[in-house]
């Protein structure tokens, strides 16, 4: 009996009336756990009741006190017939468990009821004895922190960063059992509730089990999802990042405590090193082991075709090491989806399945589904295999190399859940990898046996691997994953960064050793994530490479897509912006395998069109890198959407974009001509003005010292177009390929032309407005405290009746800017402000119907110091560049009087005519051509350069009158402030919420432990219930209001990193009825302001170094 | 492309000032679109009327959702489903229960009961409050006038402490639910010249001086109710008028203090006989409290019967105000005249009640 659990059911206030008669409530509390009932007295003819009651003791193991969450359950009594449920509370009791978080949970609890929603509150009291439990064979992790933030938590120290550790549970679906057909919905609602916060209390707890056994002592970038399956069942599934955690202490130089955990650690991979496999956590529970036999004999058959990938996607090469250009072939038999199914109910076609190609010499520039089809991303052959180390990174690197992956080797899964990283963690980031699934979902039989979900998993897993392998890294950060499922049809997609990181931390993990690291490594902060990792020589696919802007010792690529946050320590130019590839794809209706068939056949274009899209995107923006990207591939009845959302930012390490240079393919055709002039006016003018917009800058460096070493011309990305919606028709992508017959000419051109003005349509937020999908904005640092965190959810009828994809993309396109511009408007209030972890979803309840959810944050910024301190950080580069500056503006002005002479690449003019016309043009005419615009670009540049100079000098002499008007206002703004909390004596506390893992202005001083809760709320009363959207409004400030209310009763003031996983709704109109399902999960936090701190002023240094305006406000 | 459903809920809960008054005025979405519209905000923030109406609708149910919790103020700062800083809160109950005088002038002294509601259509028309919102404050009235009917203590801050109002809103209420109360008939002819902030004034002077709980706090009977044995009382007072003596000393006492104002050319003849008209008029009144029909008719009584005459011999504010001192203090010197605290007190309230509504 480890563990005792104490209730106190204190008071209820705000009761329903529950008997007519009187207008009164004769209300009583059944407190269960486990199967302890104890019930309170009844408080008669009250809608305040006060039940003071004695404490319920439960003597129970610790393990249930993981799995099952407390149940307190409030009715009517009635005397003559069954007694009236009111509502229910649940209350997870885990922060409970661990000694650093919450000690007491007490607090005043909403009632809630899956029919009525919220009735009235309680008041509850709930404490925990734990004794100590030394058994090692226990089932249970009591003990171990869980926290959903994707970064290690403020108020901790990593030790180690273990890895990778998941796990599911299955059941069946209570809502599909047949006893579901004679009980009240409000029964298998509740029945549905329950069950769910059992299967993810027992998750937890496994998931804790394989961190102990890891020696771990918390699990960070916690994610839990359900899949509802339907008939098949309910899956409960959770990846997350193991770690050892110190607590930081505010003055943590001396604190013996807490290093001696850490010396023990360092021990144990030392004594084990020997024998890795001890080590490593596979074995250690019967389910790991079952999800490495992928024995045939199972009832699912993988067809893991790497066959599939090619072929619709045959690539041919640019005959001359021209650089990333991507053709899609147009013979090439589209999805011809080759291999006979297995006539087994499972069918996997891997969306991705890629063999690292092996040829040193790979003429053939494959391009594949899964991994997104780009430059940056395409696989190298060689990975770490071949002494890839480059020049200078010599045997050092070499050595780091091996070192690193001996230390990930041992790990099943090199991944990590955490997009932000403690400083020297990430070396090298290679790219984005993913990989998706399709498979059809069967009858879980055994719920004890969750082993085909598990080697789903495990597959998609491997493929993530080995493309990470195949980019040179060892390790993928900001893992994540994901399902949609529509009837039996479920996609599973994996996606995450490839990377290299620091091996000290993944085995002893003091940090001195990683500092040493550091410096021995000697890559310079700032660009060091950006250099490849994979090997430039063995390179098997034309990825651009230069010499780093930054330090110029290493190759970066021209591009780079990652899925984590933009690290503290890079150097970016201007601000970021949130850019969105959508995409619709129709779908014939059809069942279990024909459907999983076009499903998967589809996939691989919509990858590629996300990207393309993504692409253009970026660089219409002036942007070379993408953070944060996230890929959501949904499937509905009869159509496919592709979302995909990502931060672009301008790094300053990587090479300036190029332009968008749209070919036209008939050249004798003038008003053609005319009319994609025109369009690339067009295009051109957006560049400069979202250049303008973002801020972006960048120092111009001399072409002579990046250039020389690796000799191409700078490239185009063109205006690619796939023509595939009918999976027999493929066209070449590379308009500047003319050899075209008319006929593909005459579809092409209309479909170019919209996706051109699908692009251009994109309309910037208006002004005071920024947005991203990160945890924070590049650019912008000087945050207010003022957040507002919401949810949109909309549902949108594609009323067309003959619906083509370009109407659907038009339609889906519209909604997300409208969903967009709504919030704009909203929020407009707070201007000037930024819309930060924008997370956007889509689901396609039913035929016809989009629905889109977005849960984000508004964060206030102060205008006047941004413009200082949007200075401040670039001032690094900026300084530096800067004599640049001084030199260079002469030097363009002369060289603008002879332009052609100092370009290295511009010898012909002359064809540029030829550009277009000829077929599979020789290197040398393309380079001219794109040649010839870049000297355009650059006289812009150059401009803008001038332009910038001009801005700096103004904007320096605005500084010192403006840091003089915002003295006073914004020290009002603080005192203000700070006699708001004084003057908030209202009864109910007031809880910040948040997508981020910080709240600005303030620290948290706290980790008070997860919050993961689940609801269903249904209504046979919609049309009184307001409608549809009356009803989901109702619930949605109602979840809040829950979580809020379990976080004040923990004793937190906020959530952080708080995310709506799951919103399923469903109605019936005829019926009057609707249903919704929630999920949601956060870490509750205490903070405290950071003006409630300064009782000793101590400025940090780099404030105090700013100019006195700023340190001024600090103080204040 | 329709939108089925469109829903933005923040963490704080957003309000839009605009739109509230709209909602309170009890406009449609489509009519407050339609006057945001003409309001400009599509210039100023280069929006959509798509995006207008999306917006307008989420306020409007926010509002819906949170008129529950308006109806009892006090729920509303303990309720846990918005959230919502404290002076948003303040301002949202405020509003709320912030009326039109004009609509409050017409439905002074009258039941609130389901007839006159009923009433409301012909009440908007005249005072051109839309019917929606005229509904909204009639109800209002009603269930501040239910919950603090019974309760003891002075009317305003139990109004106050239930409402959460601002102290001169929360003396607005009490004047309404006082006149309710008291049936008192304002709707007159002769009395359309007083404006609700009159009857405000009267009903807070009355309250202050003559309820029970003036006297003593913890009065058994409730504030808005004029406790019966003070009326009882009043009867008493008659001593001055049927007493012939009392009445001459009066009429001495009070013509010869003020002799160096009232005793000015055009003024003495009339006062000389006006006065013992004005006294007979100002102690029957008091006398006549004691059947609820009179009450009715106190404010009748006191223009037909002093404030006309008074304005017909061309007093001023200044004189009446002279008069009333002096005609309130003579008494004292009265022999045999033993009511004195209580024609004070019964005079305080009269005279503050004349004064305020001595104008045009």
């Amino acid at each position: 009996m480890p563990g005792k659990l104490k209730v106190k059911i204190v008071a209820g206030r705000h009761l329903p009336v529950m008997d007519r008669a009187s207008d009164l409530t004769d209300a009583f509390v059944e407190v269960k756990f486990g199967n302890t009932t104890f019930k309170t007295d009844v408080y008669p003819k009250s809608l305040n009741p006060q039940w003071n009651s004695e404490w319920f003791k439960f003597e129970v193991d610790d393990e249930e006190l993981q799995d099952e969450p407390l149940q307190i359950t409030v009715l009517d009594h009635d005397t003559y017939s069954a007694n009236d449920a009111i509502g229910k509370v649940y209350i997870d009791i885990d922060p409970l468990l661990y000694s650093e978080a919450a000690t007491v949970i007490s607090g005043w609890f909403p009632i809630y009821d899956t029919i009525h929603g919220i009735r009235g509150e309680i008041n509850v009291v709930v404490k925990v004895d734990l004794f100590n439990d030394l058994n090692r064979f226990r089932q249970s992790s009591c003990g171990v922190k869980f926290f959903c933030t994707t970064s290690i938590p403020k108020c901790y120290r990593a030790v180690v960063i273990h890895g990778f550790v998941e796990e599911l549970v299955v059941n069946e679906d209570p809502e599909y059992q047949w006893i579901d057909r004679i009980r009240t919905p409000r029964a298998s609602n509740e029945a549905r509730q329950r069950l769910i916060s059992l299967m993810s209390g027992e998750l937890q707890r496994k998931i804790g089990l394989k961190v102990l056994e890891m020696r771990g002592n918390a699990v960070v970038g916690y994610l839990q999802c359900f899949d509802l399956e339907g008939e098949s069942g309910l899956v409960v599934r959770a990846i997350g990042t193991a770690c050892t955690l110190d607590k930081l202490s505010n003055t943590s130089a001396f604190l013996p405590a807490c290093n001696s955990p850490s010396k023990e650690m360092k021990e144990i991979p030392f004594n084990e090193d020997p024998n890795p496999n001890t080590y490593s956590s596979g074995p250690s529970t019967p389910l790991k082991n079952q999800t490495y036999s992928f024995s045939p004999s199972k009832s699912y058959s993988r067809q893991s075709s790497s066959s599939d990938t090619d072929l619709s996607l045959t690539p041919k090469t640019a005959p001359s090491p021209q650089g990333p250009r991507i053709f899609l072939f147009p013979s090439s038999p589209t999805l011809s989806c080759d291999s006979p199914h297995l006539k087994k109910s499972c069918l996997l076609l891997s969306g991705s399945s890629i063999k690292p190609l092996h040829s040193s010499h790979v003429s053939p520039v494959v391009l594949r589904k899964s991994v997104s089809f780009t430059e940056e991303l395409l696989l190298a052959a060689s990975g770490m295999g071949s002494g890839s180390a480059g020049k200078e990174g010599g045997p050092f690197k070499t050595l780091l190399r091996q070192q690193t992956q001996s230390a990930l080797e041992q790990r099943e899964f090199p991944f990590f859940t955490l997009t932000t990283f403690p400083p020297g963690f990430l070396l090298h980031v290679g790219g984005v990898v993913s990989a998706r699934s399709v498979k059809l979902l069967d009858r879980i039989h055994n719920p004890d046996e969750p082993e085909t979900r598990d080697a789903w998993w495990a597959e998609i897993r491997q493929e993530i691997k080995s493309h990470a392998k195949a980019l040179g890294c060892h390790a993928v950060v900001g893992y994540s994953e994901s399902t949609s499922i529509c009837e039996e049809v479920c996609i599973l997609s994996a996606s995450g960064t490839a990377a290299v990181l620091n091996p000290r931390f993944l085995q002893d993990g003091t940090m001195e050793g990683c500092l040493e690291q550091r410096i021995e490594e000697a890559s310079p902060p700032g660009c060091g994530f950006c250099h490849i990792p994979y090997d430039e020589l063995n390179m098997p696919f034309p990825a651009h490479l230069t010499y780093c802007y930054n330090c110029r010792k290493q190759k970066v690529p021209d591009v780079l897509f990652t899925t984590i946050d933009l690290p503290v320590e890079a150097i970016v130019v201007g601000k970021g912006c949130l850019i969105q590839a959508r995409l619709c794809r129709l779908k014939k209706k059809a069942q279990a395998e024909a459907n999983a068939t076009s499903i998967s056949n589809l996939l691989p274009f919509m990858e590629y069109e996300v990207h393309t899209q993504l692409m253009n995107k970026l660089k219409l923006r002036g942007m070379n890198a993408l953070f944060g990207l996230r890929i959501q591939i949904t499937v509905g009845e009869n159509m496919l959407m592709g979302l995909a959302s990502a931060t672009g930012v301008y790094l300053a390490a990587l090479p300036t974009p190029g332009g968008i240079q749209i070919a036209g393919k008939t050249p004798n055709d003038g008003t053609y001509e005319q009319h994609i002039s025109h369009m690339q006016k067009k295009i051109n003018d957006t560049i400069a003005k979202n250049k303008e917009l973002y801020e972006i800058n960048p120092p111009e460096l001399p072409e002579e010292i990046i250039g020389s070493p690796i000799p191409e011309p700078r490239q185009r990305s063109r205006l690619l177009r796939s023509q595939s919606e009918s999976s027999d028709e493929v066209t070449e992508l590379d308009l500047s390929h003319g050899k075209k017959d008319a006929f593909v000419l005459e579809i092409d051109d209309t479909d170019a032309m919209e996706d051109v003005h699908s692009l251009l349509t994109d309309v910037p937020p208006p002004s005071g407005f920024y947005s991203c999908n990160t945890e924070i904005m590049p650019g912008i640092n000087n945050w207010t405290p003022e957040i507002q965190m919401f949810t949109a959810v909309r549902v949108s009828r594609l009323s067309n009746i003959n619906p083509t994809n370009q109407t659907l993309n038009k339609n889906f396109n519209d909604l997300c800017e409208n969903l967009l511009k709504s919030l704009y408007f909203k929020l407009r209030s707070m201007v000037p402000c930024c819309l930060c972890h924008v997370n956007f979803t889509v689901a396609l309840p039913e035929d016809e119907l989009v629905q889109i959810a977005v849960t984000a944050v508004a964060i206030t910024y102060d205008k006047n110091q941004a413009l200082q301190a949007n200075k401040a950080p670039t001032e690094k580069s900026q300084q530096r560049a800067s004599t640049d500056n001084e030199e260079q503006l002469q030097f363009p002005l002369e060289l603008s009087s002879d332009p052609l002479s100092s370009q290295p690449f511009s010898p012909a003019k002359e064809a540029l005519e030829g550009a277009s016309s000829h077929t599979g043009i020789p290197a040398a005419q393309r380079a001219t051509s794109v040649d010839y615009s870049s000297f355009a670009d650059r006289c812009n540049s150059w401009i803008e350069l001038i332009k910038l100079k001009a801005q700096t000098i103004r904007r320096g002499s605005i500084k010192t009158t403006t840091s003089l008007e915002k003295a006073s206002p914004l020290a009002e703004g603080y005192l203000r402030h700070r006699s708001v909390p004084s003057g908030t004596n209202s009864t109910v506390s007031v809880v910040k919420m948040t997508p981020l893992s910080f709240l600005p202005g303030a620290k948290i001083t706290k980790y008070l432990g997860i919050i993961n809760m689940f609801f269903i709320r249904e209504t046979t009363s919609l049309r009184e219930e307001g409608g549809v959207s009356g009803f989901l409004h109702a619930f949605i400030a109602e979840v809040f209001a829950m979580v809020r209310a379990h976080v004040a009763a923990l004793g937190g003031n906020a959530v952080v990193s708080y995310i709506m996983k799951q919103c399923v709704f469903m109605e019936n109109p005829n019926k009057n009825q609707a249903q919704c399902l929630i999920n949601v999960s956060g870490d509750a936090v205490i903070f405290v302001r950071e003006s409630e701190l300064e009782v000793l002023p101590a400025p940090p240094p780099a404030a105090a170094a700013q100019p006195a305006g700023s340190a001024g406000d600090v103080t204040t | 492309m329709s939108s089925d459903l469109d829903v933005f809920v923040g963490n704080t809960t957003l309000i839009d000032e605009e739109v509230y008054r709209l909602w309170l005025d009890g406009h449609s979405v489509a009519e407050a679109v339609a006057r945001r519209l003409r309001g400009g905000v599509l210039e100023r923030e280069g929006t959509s009327v798509a995006v207008l109406q999306s917006d307008t609708r989420d306020h409007y149910r926010t509002f819906q959702m949170l008129e529950r919790l308006l109806h009892a103020p006090p729920r509303l700062l303990q309720q846990l489903l918005f959230q919502i800083p404290p002076e948003r809160q303040a301002l949202l109950v405020q509003r709320y229960y912030a009326f039109d005088e004009a609509l409050a002038r017409e439905l002074l002294g009258k039941k609130l009961s389901k007839g006159t509601k009923k009433e409301l259509d012909e009440v908007s028309a005249r005072t051109g409050v839309g019917i929606r919102s005229c509904r909204r404050q009639f109800d209002n009235f009603k269930r501040v006038f239910k919950a603090v009917e019974e309760l003891r203590g002075p009317l305003a801050e139990n109004i106050q402490q239930l409402f959460l109002l601002p102290p001169a809103l929360a003396r607005d209420y009490a004047a309404i639910v006082f006149f309710a109360n008291s049936r008192f008939e304002t709707g007159k002819r002769r009395l359309q010249f007083l404006s609700f902030g009159d009857f405000a004034a009267c009903a807070q002077s009355m309250m202050a001086h003559w309820s029970q709980g003036a006297l003593a706090p913890e009065a058994a009977e409730p504030d808005g109710d004029l406790p019966k044995s003070f009326l009882q009382d009043l009867k008493e007072l008659k001593v001055l008028v049927s007493d012939k003596d009392l009445l001459d000393q009066h009429k001495r006492d009070t013509s010869g203090m003020g002799v160096p104002v009232l005793g000015g050319p055009g003024f003495g003849g009339s006062l000389g006989g006006g006065v013992p008209a004005l006294s007979r008029a100002l102690v029957n009144v008091g006398g006549k409290l004691t059947h609820a029909r009179d009450v009715r008719d106190f404010f009748v009584d006191l223009v037909e019967k002093v404030i006309e005459p008074c304005r017909s011999d061309k007093w001023s504010p200044g004189d009446l105000r002279l008069f009333l001192t002096h005609y309130t203090a003579a008494p004292r010197n009265l022999p045999g005249f033993r009511h004195q605290a209580l024609w004070e007190r019964y005079m305080a309230a009269i005279s503050a009640c004349l004064l305020r509504m001595y104008h045009d």
